[in-house]
């Protein structure tokens, strides 16, 4: 299979979608706790966007993060670790699963407080001005923190300083349980960008190919010195909010709507019409994950004497 | 050795860090062109270029953008310009800044400075007269420090920047134009921590810290001329605490101890210093805390004066404790 094209995007959204699976696989089984928020159905997002940064541009995601940090290259093991509450987790189980970072792997966290992190991208790209390593910035959050007052000081500050960020709204229609177009008058939130002066689009957010282009395109101009863009991806969510959320909010018909357009129906259609074993695709992801999450179960859980370590330098 | 105001002498720390560390920068509402809406800042911008620039009225973006740049290896100094202001984006000390370090293990650190000012002066109105320092010895992973003389500016000033954790400086705005003083501005950067012994005496300790502290030994010299006298302890560090010198203090003073702040009393950081004091067993007799009243803090300076201690009522208070 070669490194790039529709195969690797599938296998690429097959890793994200049996990650996240067993994850509600670990949490019915009682292996893990706590709110768990799974992204499945927005996969075509991190595997296109992250195809577009190099090894020092920064990422800051949400809570919903766990398909960044995979898109981004951290290893499932340590992931899965971490969600665990094991010691070999990317940060010994302190972060747990809304709020983890991998920095070695470009990943500068996840962040559960809604559009926490966004002034952190603007930072690193401040960061990036002044360390001359070229560095771009790419922060994604939903269409919920759209409504935070933090998310706009963050974005007019890029734009004001010309800053190399990408800010991509993953807009899955639900901010939390409740819907977007209840929240705001004008249901086009790209014009909060344009107003700032910021460039910005919409796109299909199911679809990886254009989520690669387009936001390569973006990331190319910022590394040009021509600042900030905002990219909204059309995308949904198959699951609650969290794991356990009924969503009693959503009609039958309207999920049955969004599983047609979910990314990994589609790409496998499209595959499976050219005569590609799409099964094989997803067995290779499933059996990744499986074998990750098993040697993670055997990991040792954290260890309470180091409870109180790296508080201060 | 430079004579310096306060101002002056904060100037001169962080012209020093620039100089110094090249990966610090200074950015806040107003502090490069304009220097900064007390002076603090002033001329810096002309010799550092972008690294020292104004920002949006944007508070959360200003700390947000610390953190992130923190993280990126740069080390900023940024100013909120009252201290009042940081209550509008609290999340990214508290729950952000505060985090980096312990949640990532060490792989990850947000080694900033916030310069802020704080306290009451005449006819500052509710909103800009708050003493909010102990909100932020309630938070683990934050360092507190609150000077009072140039000197003591100046150097926290290079050791906040120095520190690898991030530190909030809490100045006073009525000390910035107070009186000259030499500053020994070349010695190394000290770490942080510590206080200064500012006068000695058997009958008591008295603690205290930032602006107060002229007001405390003040009231100490005029008891000491009637026959009294206290020890002052000064504090300027609240995170991390120097308790052992203030149970040492506290034990060779008969067991007394006295806390001054501006800040007002309920919640403020002297209950933690008694309490500490209390667990040590080295309290003998009841202690006094002594700071603003829990009121909010009018505009009219007459209304002001009758709820925040001043010299004659620290004086009063301290002659009543010392004779009890």
């Amino acid at each position: 299979m070669t490194r790039e094209g529709p195969e690797a995007d599938l296998l690429a959204m097959w890793r994200i979608r049996a990650f996240e699976e067993k994850l509600r696989e670990l949490h019915k089984a009682g292996d893990l706790l706590g709110s768990v928020h799974l992204c499945i159905g927005q996969e075509a997002g991190p595997v296109g966007a992250c195809a577009a940064l190099t090894e020092q541009d920064a990422l800051f995601a949400t809570y919903r993060g766990h398909g960044w940090a995979i898109a981004r290259g951290v290893p499932l093991r340590p992931l899965f670790a971490e969600l665990l509450g094991r010691a070999t987790g990317v940060n010994g189980g302190r972060g747990g699963s809304a709020y983890f970072s991998a920095a070695d792997h470009g990943f500068h966290g996840e962040n559960s407080i809604v559009g926490g992190g966004v002034s952190h991208a603007v930072g690193a790209a401040l960061a990036g001005r002044h360390d001359g390593s070229g560095r771009i910035a790419m922060t994604v959050f939903g269409d919920g923190a759209m409504n935070q007052g933090a998310v706009a000081e963050a974005m007019n500050f890029a734009a004001a300083f010309d800053l190399p960020v990408l800010f991509l709204c993953e807009n899955n229609r639900y901010s939390e349980l409740t819907p977007i177009r209840d929240m705001v008058r004008n249901e086009a939130l790209t014009d909060r960008a344009t107003a700032l002066g910021i460039a910005a689009t919409r796109i299909d957010g199911n679809d990886p190919a254009l989520v690669r282009s387009t936001v390569a395109r973006y990331a190319d101009a910022a590394r040009d010195g021509r600042g900030p863009a905002f990219v909204e991806l059309i995308t949904q969510r198959l699951v609650g909010h969290y794991i356990g959320d009924v969503q009693q909010y959503r009609t039958r018909a309207e999920l049955e709507e969004d599983g047609r357009a979910e990314p990994i129906a589609r790409a496998t259609a499209a595959l499976a019409e050219s005569g590609v074993d799409t099964e094989a695709i997803e067995r290779a992801a499933r059996d990744e994950v499986d074998a990750a999450a098993a040697t993670a179960l055997a990991d040792p859980p954290a260890d309470p004497a180091t409870a109180k370590e790296h508080l201060y330098a | 050795m430079p004579e310096l105001n306060y101002a002056g002498a904060v100037n001169a720390a962080l012209r020093r860090c620039l100089e110094e560390l090249p990966e610090t920068l200074l950015y806040g509402e107003d502090v490069a062109k304009p220097g900064g809406v007390h002076g603090v800042t002033r001329r810096l911008w002309k010799d550092f270029g972008d690294r020292v620039f104004d920002t949006p009225i944007s508070e959360s973006a200003i700390l947000g953008t610390a953190v992130g740049a923190a993280m990126m290896g740069r080390r900023p100094i940024v100013e909120i310009m009252w201290a009042d202001f940081f209550l509008v984006a609290l999340d990214q000390l508290v729950n952000q800044a505060a985090n980096i370090r312990y949640v990532s293990q060490g792989r990850l650190a947000a080694p900033l400075t916030v310069r802020t000012q704080q306290g009451n002066s005449p006819a500052a109105c509710a909103q800009h007269s708050q003493n909010l320092e102990a909100l932020f010895t309630h938070v683990p992973g934050l360092r507190v420090v609150v000077p009072s003389t140039p000197q003591n500016a100046y150097d926290s000033m290079v050791s906040a920047v120095y520190c690898d954790d991030p530190v909030v400086v809490f100045d006073n705005r009525t000390l910035y134009l107070g009186e000259k003083q030499q500053v020994a501005t070349g010695g190394a950067p000290a770490p942080i921590g510590g206080s200064t012994m500012r006068r000695t005496g058997a009958a008591a300790t008295v603690v205290t810290w930032g602006a107060m502290t002229h007001r405390v030994l003040a009231a100490a010299d005029r008891l000491a001329e009637e026959g009294t006298e206290v020890t002052v302890l000064e504090t300027p560090w609240l995170n991390p605490f120097d308790h052992e010198a203030v149970h040492r203090s506290v034990a060779a003073t008969g067991g007394r101890l006295a806390v001054v702040h501006e800040a007002n009393v309920t919640g403020g950081f002297g209950g933690e210093v008694v309490v500490r004091a209390l667990e040590a067993g080295v309290l003998s007799g009841r202690p006094l805390r002594l700071g603003a009243a829990d009121t909010r803090i009018p505009a009219a300076t007459a209304l002001a004066g009758a709820l925040i201690p001043d010299t004659e009522q620290i004086l009063t208070e301290l002659r009543k404790f010392t004779r009890a």
